[in-house]
């Protein structure tokens, strides 16, 4: 079991001795006897080592954080939008081990050692992802905050139209992997409807993502 | 959202015992709605036993013809899986029918069986639920319930089991593979979810502290012709209002020598439709032939005030794709 690395927080076992005169309490010591307490609230937080856009990040996450969290909250990456914060919305997608992920629904604790690439890691050198420039040139967006989502997601599925995964308006007689899938303007819809844009600026979103296909 | 433990077992044994011996501990899949139910507030575990990193994320052939899909294959490996596309067509299709590109990315093949229900009852904790509460009601009974239960709902309970791909298996007669502090068990897919009855708190009949390790598609229905239609609001990203899972063989002089019929989105689990099958076995299945089977089927049907559009939609779409599945043949 490689159970959780508990942090090392004076502060968890600080906050004990206000509260209670039993003198095992008030920790912070690591010959004490054990002290369930404390033990208690280390064991809500672990350590993890996350690969954020190409470089290792240390962190201690409190287990109730989310991926989305942590990027916005620790990490000062707020590319990734908070939308609905119950996987229904997209706009906190970002690419996890190369696949395209709802990071509100991910918890970080149990990402870690992940490879994890958000809007701001998908240009390089100083060039934009051709998605991104598609995005730009057809003006795909009015008020772009689903727009991070939208890029991340359509990174995503050229990267599963090229390794030949179906989507559900795929001919069922095709055979899966054997090729890469075309994206249609239909397939583009259909695999991007996990991303909504409630300026409604999809039919440009969809001639984008179709430019970089071309 | 109240602290919680976490530990990552690194074996299935690592799991269960680890599972035993905390309370309140519930098992971390790819966690699309757990994590979500935790938000709500309806889940408050104690500590999660994290099982996304066990051995079982492989699709493996069996020397039968079957295949056993690991609990841990995500949606979207399992429905790209080239012989789950060639050989189990109506899988493949259900689990492309569900959720969004990234959910399917993230979410199991165990954790699809085991989601819960999105009646919004349930998952406002401020809202009696039967299921959330038992004892505290039913706020759909009489409330919005325009999507749900039309089969084997009761008067405790009216939600709809969400699953696409529950449907297909269920269909496809496949079996669930269970560990857990007894050992371990196999449960056929129809037998693996409950009908809510006096105790909708259960959806389905695992015992605490077992773990899915694995769901077996059988060589039986391995090639069969099949095919899964959904009907919902919008043209992607949504819940079934009704959905359909077909597996039809028919022998030689065009009678049916098997066929396995399952709805969604109509009931508290996959509805599989043995007055149906009952009906069309032996016969040649002729578009009079599906309509009087389906109905046999459909007439247990008792809608809710706002859900009896349910039925027709049911009919028509069991009907097309039979149908077309018929037509199909070889």
């Amino acid at each position: 079991m490689s159970a959780a690395h508990p942090p090392r927080d004076p502060a968890a076992t600080d906050g004990a001795a206000g509260r209670s005169h039993d003198p095992a309490a008030t920790g912070g010591d690591a010959t004490r006897p054990h002290d369930p307490a404390a033990a208690d609230r280390d064991d809500t937080r672990s350590r993890v080592t996350l690969q954020v856009n190409g470089a290792p990040r240390d962190l201690t996450v409190d287990h109730r954080a989310t991926l989305l969290d942590v990027l916005r909250e620790d990490l000062g990456l707020t590319g990734a939008k908070k939308g609905c914060d119950h996987g229904q919305c997209g706009a906190c997608t970002v690419l996890v081990d190369g696949r395209r992920a709802n990071s509100c629904l991910l918890l970080a604790v149990a990402q870690d050692g992940a490879e994890v690439i958000t809007v701001e890691g998908l240009a390089a050198g100083g060039e934009l992802h051709p998605v991104q420039q598609a995005f730009l040139d057809r003006d795909a967006f009015q008020c772009g905050y689903c727009t991070p989502g939208q890029l991340c997601s359509a990174v995503g599925v050229f990267a599963e139209a090229a390794a030949g995964h179906p989507s559900h308006v795929t001919d069922p007689a095709r055979p899966a992997g054997r090729g890469p899938v075309e994206l249609t303007r239909e397939e583009i819809r259909e695999r991007l409807s996990g991303n909504l844009c409630r300026c409604g600026a999809y039919p440009n979103i969809v001639a984008a993502v179709e430019d970089v296909t071309r | 959202m109240k602290p919680y433990g976490y530990v990552r077992a690194t074996s299935v044994e690592e799991a269960t015992a680890a599972h035993a011996a905390r309370p309140g501990a519930r098992y971390l899949a790819g966690g699309t709605n757990l994590v979500d139910l935790m938000k709500h507030g309806v889940e408050e575990p104690g500590t999660l036993v994290d099982v996304s990193r066990l051995p079982l994320d492989t699709v493996e052939e069996l020397p039968d013809g079957g295949l056993r899909v690991g609990a841990t294959v995500r949606n979207s490996d399992l429905a790209a899986h080239p012989l789950v596309r060639e050989r189990y067509p109506v899988l493949s299709q259900a689990l492309l029918a569900g959720a969004s590109g990234q959910l399917r990315n993230i979410a199991t093949t165990g954790g699809n069986l085991l989601q819960r229900t999105r009646c919004p009852y349930f998952q406002d904790t401020a809202m009696p639920c039967n299921k959330r509460e038992p004892g505290t009601g039913c706020g759909a009974l009489e409330g919005v319930h325009r999507d749900h239960a039309v089969l084997g709902h009761s008067p405790h309970c009216v939600a709809t089991h969400p699953s696409d791909m529950a449907v297909a298996l269920a269909a496809l007669d496949a079996t669930v593979h269970l560990h857990g502090p007894d050992g371990e068990r196999t449960v056929p897919v129809t037998g693996f979810h409950r009908s809510p009855g006096d105790h909708p708190e259960r959806d389905t009949v695992i015992r605490p502290g077992e773990l899915i390790t694995s769901v077996v598609l059988p060589a039986a229905t391995a090639g069969l012709p099949s095919a899964y239609r959904k009907a919902r609001d919008r043209a992607s990203y949504a819940f079934a209002l009704a959905s359909v899972a077909a597996v039809l063989d028919l022998a030689d002089d065009g009678t049916v020598r098997g066929v396995g019929l399952a709805f969604g989105g109509l009931a508290h689990r996959p509805w599989r439709a043995r007055l149906a099958e009952t009906a069309l076995l032996g016969a040649t299945p002729t578009d009079r032939a599906i309509a009087h089977a389906v109905e046999a089927e459909l007439g247990l049907a008792q809608p809710l005030r706002d859900n009896a559009f349910k039925v027709p939609l049911a009919h028509n779409l069991a009907c097309r794709v039979l149908s077309e599945l018929a037509a199909d043949r070889p």
